[in-house]
């Protein structure tokens, strides 16, 4: 569990974080969003213990962080942003050397050595310096360390960051089975992450929390969210269709794209337009070669509201 | 203790993973021997003894010595490697200490390797192995003090020129605050307890008291004081400066 209360950084006069109050459960996967310099890594390192907060509290499972911040660390596993770690030494080195400072030891030490080099790929790399390995390997070589001892919760920052396509979908599934008993924060910039592997995201915007809300509820505030599209025969056909779609109760506005001939309809309050679409196309006898209903878009959301500052 | 010394076995690892101490221990040994046979003049003197060796060490330490601290904490703040240390479990002191271990095994060894200087004056006479063990004791605190120094200076500059410079400074001023060029600076204004105090803080009176074979339980307590002291202070900066 992790539970801030009015958390607040200053750096002099700038004001990174702002009074920012939130709690993740265990079993929760909690998406930290927002634009670069928001105060989304100020956020994780003073989970982390790296960071002294200016006010405010953090607790992480029982322990407040100012009260016993070691016992917090022990239960925390942490990847700093851009992954740090020690170039001149090997992965192998530098497992051991976690493993050692974090007190593993026995034949529990080496399955989790095992276990974490078997999940993270890093078989072929062991006895390679870590600074000549490619900015994948790094990242691996980050989370390994970040997930070595277990830790019941975990604080990613930006975990597929420089991974390909391949890497990014085996670091979410890793993600996804851990997620069952642990409380994991990730920050990311991929929206379309947030919607793979959280559970609940959080928008921030100059220290601000903007958004704490299911990647679900996000995407109801689209401005696409349930908008429809119609692929239709012919040129004039898109204005008579442009006209009547304009009409209707629930239609907010309506855009016409004359090269592809198709017309789409903005619905308001994403309410659900398809149907007395369909009906109106039906009646009319539309020549329709594609009819298609959007969903929400994180992207369009994520932009509205960190431009605007408010809560939309 | 333990994650104290898996953080010193990190280092000490580190050192040997770079050219540095390979670089380190030839030089500092090459120029040990210059000092020692020209400088000195170990064979002229005619007398079986390390007292020429002594007399340059800790004007070679000055130089060198600082080379070595100025990485400690200066590199793990460049490569952020520092982020990854501080949100381990793991306190201040123990990764203070750590670092500083590994450091002062590393000069101690460097020190050590000049034992064909001990031989050599074993083969031409009958030196007093007493007294120049107890030299060879002074070397090793007089590192110490440098290095715990240079740790300190390390951990409040990002730049590691500038912490190899101002460690440099106070080291000089350590080395020779017994001395009028010191002495003459806190002479015309502080008191006279003060003046007194800080002629008794100079490393080279210590350090030459023990390197002549005296060995007085007061100047090995005033070097281990003087690393305890600049560490504690290595770890208040750490604790106030760790994320900047």
């Amino acid at each position: 569990m992790i539970e801030t209360r009015d958390l607040t950084k200053h750096y002099g006069s700038l004001v990174a974080v702002d009074r920012l109050s939130f709690q993740v459960e265990p079993g929760e996967v909690l998406g930290f969003l927002g634009p670069n310099g928001a105060g989304k890594s100020t956020t994780m390192r003073m989970i982390a213990g790296f960071v002294a907060p200016t006010s405010g509290s953090i607790i992480v499972g029982e322990h407040d962080l100012s009260v016993d911040p070691l016992a917090a660390k022990r239960i925390i596993g942490y990847l700093p942003e851009g992954a740090p770690s020690y170039g001149d030494m090997t992965p192998g080195d530098f497992l051991n050397f976690i493993a050692d400072v974090r007190d593993l030891k026995g034949t529990y030490r080496q399955q989790r050595l095992d276990d974490v080099i078997d999940r993270l790929h890093l078989e072929k790399v062991l006895t390679q310096r870590i600074e000549t390995l490619s900015k994948g390997f790094k990242r691996r070589v980050g989370l390994a360390q970040a997930i070595l001892h277990d830790p019941a919760v975990l604080i990613l920052d930006e975990p597929t960051d420089g991974l390909d396509p391949n890497q990014k979908h085996e670091v979410r599934a890793l993600i996804d089975t851990m997620s069952a008993d642990k409380t994991i924060i990730i920050s990311t910039h991929i929206l379309e992450e947030v919607d793979a592997v959280c559970d609940r995201a959080l928008i921030i915007a100059n220290g601000h929390l903007i958004v704490d809300e299911t990647p679900e509820q996000l995407l109801q505030h689209s401005r696409s969210n349930n908008a429809v599209t119609l692929k239709l025969g012919n040129e004039q056909q898109c204005s008579a269709a442009a006209a009547t779609l304009e009409a209707m109760i629930d239609v907010d506005h309506v855009d016409i794209n004359s090269n592809t001939s198709e017309v789409t309809a903005y619905a308001k309050d994403g309410a659900f337009i398809l149907q007395n679409i369909a009906v109106a196309a039906h009646e009319r006898n539309w020549e329709l070669l594609d009819l298609n209903q959007a969903s929400g878009r994180l992207d369009e959301v994520f932009r509205d509201v960190t431009r605007s500052g408010d809560t939309p | 203790m333990n994650i104290a010394m898996a953080i010193a076995r990190r280092e000490f690892r580190g050192y040997f993973g770079t050219p540095l101490a390979y670089v380190f221990i030839v030089i500092y040994l090459a120029l040990t021997g210059w000092f020692t046979f020209y400088l000195g003049g170990l064979y002229e003197r005619n007398q079986a003894d390390l007292l020429p060796f002594f007399n340059y060490q800790p004007w070679l330490f000055l130089i060198l010595i600082p080379a070595i601290s100025m990485r400690l904490w200066a590199e793990e703040r460049k490569s952020g490697s520092i982020e990854l240390l501080m949100t381990l479990p793991i306190s201040l002191w123990q990764a203070v200490a750590g670092k500083f271990i590994a450091a002062w095994l590393f000069t101690t060894i460097a020190i050590c390797l000049t034992f064909p200087l001990w031989i050599t004056v074993n083969y031409l006479g009958n030196p007093d192995n007493g007294a120049i063990l107890t030299g060879y004791i002074g070397c090793i605190l007089l590192a110490g003090a440098f290095l715990a120094i240079g740790s300190c200076i390390s951990a409040a500059n990002r730049n590691q020129v500038v912490a190899f410079i101002i460690t440099i400074v106070v080291c000089f001023i350590f080395l020779l605050s017994g001395f009028p060029m010191v002495l003459d600076f806190f002479s015309g204004w502080a008191p006279r307890s003060i003046v007194e105090a800080v002629a008794g803080l100079s490393f080279l009176s210590h350090f030459t008291s023990i390197s002549k074979g005296v060995v007085d339980l007061r100047d090995v307590v005033y070097f281990l004081l003087i690393i305890a002291g600049w560490l504690q202070a290595n770890t208040l900066i750490l604790d106030m400066k760790k994320d900047s």
